[in-house]
């Protein structure tokens, strides 16, 4: 379980998480939202130590990785699978390669096992005869699905997604979604999934989390994020111009 | 005076920081070498980037340094009615000090600004991200092959970089201009020795190290977005051969 102890982060003297404190429930889908800018994919990466906070804790089942150096935090990653905003495929590897990587590095499997399991990630995530293509040939949802593909070989406990369908038509990021949900289904890992997907995003998590200037604004279900009474959430989930939130 | 001394004391502040980062990347680099060199496969697809693909600038660029020692020397030694030593000066001039210096810096601009940009492009792409999150040091992957080969490859193009040039200064001394050929070996082979050579040895190795080390550190901390690579590849470009120009006066007060 991951949870975060009053969390505080500046970059170059903007503070962008402000005393942050949250617990993520256990093998369910939680959702981040906010306004852009607002700390969530700094917050991501709190959680599986690629940002190092400048005060507070983050727990990753009971341990502080924040103290903890380079070869414990790895331990602890190994729970981890993350897919970046924009996949972060290795560019000079085939897609075959990017999906293999992780196995080749960290398993002792035969080649013959690895290329089974990689078609079968890959075929799960709809994608067949793309091996050999590299990843600027891919179109941005294909990658980002090579990217799940990717995230999900290892059979991680919990899985990071950072903006997993911005950028995509409509249709390609209702089937990112769908994929995201399916394969939740199938393998019952804890996710946490920064959106902007709204409402989207509500028919596929069982936890929201809204943050607003680096702190936690709300916390609940979809259902309770929908009857919210604080204007300021309203707001954002409308999509309204007018309210107490300014963006422009 | 107050805001003076105040610039003043955060660029000390800003530098002390900067060269400890350094530091620790390079220790940590050579400790990473020691335990995980990387696979061969890798090792060698660097030696082939740095050094192959290198052979043919070195080779151009050695090839007319070579004749220009050829020419200054001749006329230099000819006024000493000297000029059968003219195969000791072009050797001991490449050997000990052209060749690993000139080498390095053209490593450094061909393959040097290659190591920064392409470690910088997979920093703002969040591929060394990726790495991390899977639990992997990037330096495994994208640091020790890269260093490993540039000790390799650097020394290999010095070598290249040496007979290159002599031989350039043997068709500019002996074809163009006369010189005894016999005398142009002769003498050669008397004044080498094999101090100038190991002279030689050591600071290409030592080059290959500040090339690689300094272009993957500009890499590994470039700025957001193309400009961030772009500044880092200049900048690396530019502090590997002064670094390099610095290295090799210490180095040769000591080997001397």
């Amino acid at each position: 379980m991951i949870k975060l102890v009053n969390v505080e982060k500046s970059f170059n003297g903007q503070l962008v998480l402000d005393r942050l404190s949250l617990e993520v429930p256990e093998g369910k889908i939680t959702a981040i939202i906010g306004p852009s800018g607002g700390g969530k994919s700094v917050l991501l990466k709190h959680m599986i130590g690629l940002v190092r906070p400048d005060r507070g804790q983050v727990l990753v089942d009971g341990e502080d990785i924040t103290a903890m150096g380079k070869s414990r935090l790895n331990q602890v990653r190994e729970k981890f699978g993350m897919l970046f905003q924009n996949a972060a495929l290795f560019d000079s590897m085939t897609v075959f390669e990017n999906v293999a990587f992780p196995l080749e590095e960290k398993t002792r499997l035969s080649p013959d096992e690895i290329r089974r399991q990689v078609h079968e990630a890959l075929e799960h995530v709809g994608l067949r005869e793309v091996d050999d293509k590299y990843p600027d040939e891919l179109s941005g949802g294909m990658k980002k699905r090579v990217g799940l593909a990717r995230a999900v070989l290892l059979n991680p406990r919990i899985i990071l997604f950072d903006e997993p369908a911005t950028g995509l038509d409509p249709i390609i990021r209702k089937a990112i979604n769908r994929l995201i949900q399916e394969t939740h289904d199938r393998f019952g890992f804890t996710a946490v999934i920064v959106t902007h997907e709204i409402p989207a995003i509500f028919e596929l998590c069982h936890y929201v989390v809204m943050l607003l200037d680096g702190k936690v604004l709300f916390e609940g279900s979809p259902a309770e994020i929908m009857n919210s009474p604080d204007p300021r959430v309203q707001q954002f989930i409308r999509g309204d111009l007018e309210g107490p939130l300014h963006f422009i | 005076m107050s805001i003076l001394v105040d610039k003043l004391g955060a660029l000390t502040l800003r530098l002390l920081r900067e060269m400890g980062r350094m530091l620790t990347f390079l220790l940590y680099s050579i400790y990473m070498i020691a335990r995980h060199p990387g696979k061969p496969v890798h090792v060698l697809r660097q030696v082939h980037f740095i050094g192959a693909k290198s052979f043919f600038v070195i080779f151009l660029t050695a090839s007319f340094t070579g004749m220009v020692l050829g020419l200054q020397g001749y006329y230099t030694l000819a006024k000493f009615g000297s000029e059968g030593l003219l195969g000791s000066a072009v050797a001991l001039s490449l050997i000990r000090e052209l060749g690993p210096v000139l080498s390095a810096l053209m490593v450094t601009g061909r393959a040097g600004s290659a190591i920064t940009a392409e470690i910088g492009i997979k920093k703002i792409t969040e591929q060394i991200d990726a790495l991390e999150a899977m639990a992997l040091d990037p330096f495994k992957y994208l640091v020790s092959p890269k260093i490993f080969g540039a000790l390799i490859a650097v020394p290999l193009l010095c070598a290249i970089f040496d007979v290159v040039g002599i031989y350039g200064g043997y068709i500019v001394g002996v074809k163009l201009l006369g010189v005894n050929p016999g005398a142009y070996f002769h003498e050669m082979e008397k004044s080498v020795e094999w101090k100038d050579v190991y002279s030689g040895i050591v600071k290409s190795i030592s080059f290959g190290l500040i090339i690689a080390w300094v272009c993957c550190y500009k890499g590994y901390y470039a700025g957001h977005g193309a400009e961030g690579v772009s500044r880092a590849t200049t900048s690396a470009v530019v502090m590997a051969s002064v670094v390099i120009l610095i290295w090799d006066y210490f180095l040769t007060s000591v080997l001397l």
